[in-house]
């Protein structure tokens, strides 16, 4: 016993040597990464959180004063003796956009979701010119948001766009809609062109996962006779589910902090105003660059939060199949 | 606009870039707002909408010694908003008052006369728009506007509330008057317009969107600046010589027509690194003879008083002399009275009128809630 610990006290040292030279290494190599992302991420974000505290106003930066939470929640006595709750926390404006963004990602992600797969489980199967409809089919993502923006706006537009026209040739609808100026289908509308515009994207991920399924796996089921619905929810869902929610997640992410597309297509709409929209207008419009940057935090604080629900929640259900 | 530029160059020897900006004038304001507060040197000379004027000062040259010389020429009243504690920050390049387009073809042919109160506009345009549509144009509409949620719709709604004797949102003096019933009721009846007059995607259109309707015959009446009367008369405009402009209906018997003061100055940034070339460049722009070259190519409106008496602009843009009168009584946004808060005033009273627009709420509620808003941002003072 004395023998084995003193032969492994000996060997510790030598190997704690590699060790460390190894995470010494290790640290090298990353340490230009962290210095970047400090200094374009850390920071910037550091300074937000900093100025949400104060009354800073792009015009005079410099003489930022610090005010405490007052952005996010302030008490004020009127003279008539009347008491004001003031700041984010208590203004309606602020809430609508949360829940106009809250309502926007879970509608546009499902959507893109049951897109993608459904795309995704066409372009796995083999077929001629796969290669070529493969291409076409990113066509949407590859196109600037601001672009396709702007593109939609002139399809959706209510007297001259294609889409009322297209859709009152075929007798869908009896008059032209005003897409995305009428408040019932401004969103609607966002949503389409989000739709349009990222399903490529999840098809992609969820491909990928497809295409690391082996395929004796269907062999067997085809084999045994297994109806091929039951094959989908057996064998394919589990087995691309990594896959899956590592592409919800970055969806999400992504749709919670919109901005250009709700910018371009409805801009200034109470029905589609989104968080990063919101912020924007108080930080650059109204010059209350302190207020702006508390709501900018808030938004932050709200993904952040999302995202360790998601893998938390994501890595639950994966281990749960694994059992 | 180029070869005004050109011939600049070529006679001063300097070289101007034009960088060309959003059509929406809040989408300007941003960014120029950005590059400001950036010390951005990279602009020499920005063309600043007269309301930004007290917004911006702090960041802009003061121009009152250098164009001391040419600054008589200009309307007072202009360049007097242009002046923020005592200090000239944007030297005037053109004015801006709106009209009421109107088709006299069609309104000739039903044999109905121009309007005088939005509810004579209304019903003509109704009586107008459904004769066309039964005579096969069923895309004809009456009336359209600015309606999309920013500052042109401010500059809208404004207008329909000063004509009806509701006043200016926020008085001269500070006060908060937009809440009273006169107001109310003007917006309630641009409501009923949307949808039956105009068409329901108004919601969305800036000038370019309604001008777009209006430019291709599709429709009775457009409220608009005046450079969609030089645009209108173009060479393959659908309605070349068959409209004509009138001022801006009024709300009831008794009250005053009201056109929104618009228009657009030349500033320049305190940090420019020459700035004895940027003055060169907003004095040579803001000149007699180049103003008289932007009235008669882009229909803008001079802000030299001796223009308008130019033989040449009255037989070419007949409006320009006319228009004299209407924008020297015009309606100023209340950008001097909220001085660094207009923005945010005029986003809340946009919204607001959005909001009863599109349905949500009743005009009434909606100004009592941008009242309590207005009330809270004004603090102790503006």
């Amino acid at each position: 016993m004395s023998t084995v610990r003193s032969s492994i006290a000996a060997l510790l040292p030598r190997r704690s040597d590699l060790r460390r030279q190894r995470l010494r290494s290790a640290w090298l190599f990353l340490l230009p990464m962290l210095v970047v992302l400090t200094a374009v991420a850390g920071w910037p974000l550091v300074r937000t959180i900093y100025f949400g505290f104060t009354d800073a106003s792009l015009t005079n930066i410099e003489g930022a004063r610090w005010i405490g939470i007052g952005n996010y929640f302030s008490v004020l006595s009127l003279p008539s003796g009347a008491t004001l709750y003031d700041g984010l926390l208590v203004d309606p404006a602020w809430w609508r956009a949360v829940w106009n963004t809250v309502r926007f990602t879970v509608v546009s992600v499902t959507l893109e979701t049951i897109f993608g797969m459904i795309v995704a489980l066409v372009l796995n199967a083999e077929f001629k010119g796969r290669a070529v409809v493969r291409a076409a089919v990113l066509i949407p993502w590859a196109i600037p948001t601001i672009v396709s923006a702007k593109m939609w706006t002139w399809m959706l537009n209510d007297q001259f766009g294609i889409i009322n026209d297209m859709l009152l040739g075929l007798g869908l609808i009896g008059q032209k809609i005003a897409w995305t100026a009428s408040p019932d289908t401004a969103m609607i509308a966002v949503v389409i062109v989000d739709v349009w515009k990222t399903t490529p994207f999840m098809a992609l991920l969820i491909l990928a996962g497809l295409q690391m399924i082996p395929g004796d796996i269907y062999e067997a089921a085809e084999i045994d006779g297994v109806h091929p619905l039951k094959v989908f929810w057996k064998i394919t869902l589990p087995l691309i589910r990594p896959a899956l929610v590592v592409a919800v997640i970055f969806r999400g992410l992504d749709s919670l902090r919109v901005f250009d597309l709700i910018y371009v297509l409805t801009p200034n709409n109470l029905q589609t105003k989104s968080m990063s929209v919101y912020a924007r207008e108080f930080l650059f419009d109204f010059d209350k660059f302190g207020y702006g940057s508390a709501a900018s935090t808030l938004l932050f604080l709200t993904i952040a939060l999302m995202t360790i629900a998601c893998i938390a929640v994501g890595r639950v259900s994966v281990s749960g199949e694994a059992r | 606009m180029r070869d005004q530029i050109k011939e600049f160059e070529e006679r001063t020897g300097h070289t101007v870039n034009i960088v060309a900006m959003p059509s929406s004038s809040s989408e300007q304001f941003g960014q120029y707002r950005l590059w400001l507060a950036a010390r951005n040197t990279d602009i020499d000379v920005y063309r600043v909408d007269i309301i930004w004027a007290p917004q911006l000062a702090s960041q802009l040259l003061n121009l009152t010694e250098t164009t001391a010389d040419i600054i008589g020429q200009h309307f007072p009243s202009i360049v007097e908003s242009q002046t923020v504690d005592g200090k000239l920050v944007a030297l005037p390049f053109f004015t801006d008052a709106p009209a009421l387009y109107y088709r006299k073809d069609l309104l000739e042919k039903y044999g109905a006369s121009v309007p005088e109160t939005w509810d004579e506009m209304a019903a003509t345009a109704k009586m107008v728009m459904d004769k066309e549509r039964e005579a096969g144009n069923p895309d004809m509409w009456g009336f359209v506007f600015q309606g999309k949620a920013y500052e042109g719709l401010t500059c809208d709604a404004l207008e329909w509330i000063a004509s009806s004797g509701g006043g200016q949102i926020v008085e001269a003096d500070g006060t908060i008057s937009i809440n009273n019933p006169d107001a109310a009721a003007a917006i309630e009846r641009a409501k009923g317009w949307v949808g039956t007059i105009s068409p329901p995607g108004m919601l969305a259109y800036g000038e370019e969107e309604s001008r777009g309707v209006w430019q291709i015959g599709n429709s009775v009446f457009m409220r608009n600046w005046p450079y969609a009367y030089a645009l209108g008369n173009e060479g393959h405009s659908a309605i070349k010589g068959k409209f004509d402009v009138t001022t801006l209906p009024i709300g009831k018997e008794g009250s005053r027509s009201a056109a929104t003061l618009g228009g657009w100055s030349l500033a320049i940034p305190k940090f420019v690194k020459d700035p004895e070339a940027a003055v060169e460049l907003v004095k040579f722009l803001a000149s007699p003879e180049q103003q008289k070259v932007r009235a008669l190519v882009a229909g803008n409106l001079p802000t030299i008083k001796s223009l308008y008496g130019d033989a040449e602009i009255a037989e070419k843009l007949p409006i320009i002399p006319l228009w004299e009168a209407v924008f020297q009584n015009a309606v100023p946004r209340p950008a001097a009275a909220t001085k660094l808060k207009y923005n945010e005033v005029s986003n809340n009273f946009w919204t607001a009128v959005h909001k009863t627009l599109s349905g949500e709420g009743t005009a009434a509620d909606n100004l009592t809630a941008l009242e309590i808003q207005l009330t809270r941002l004004k603090g102790t003072a503006w």
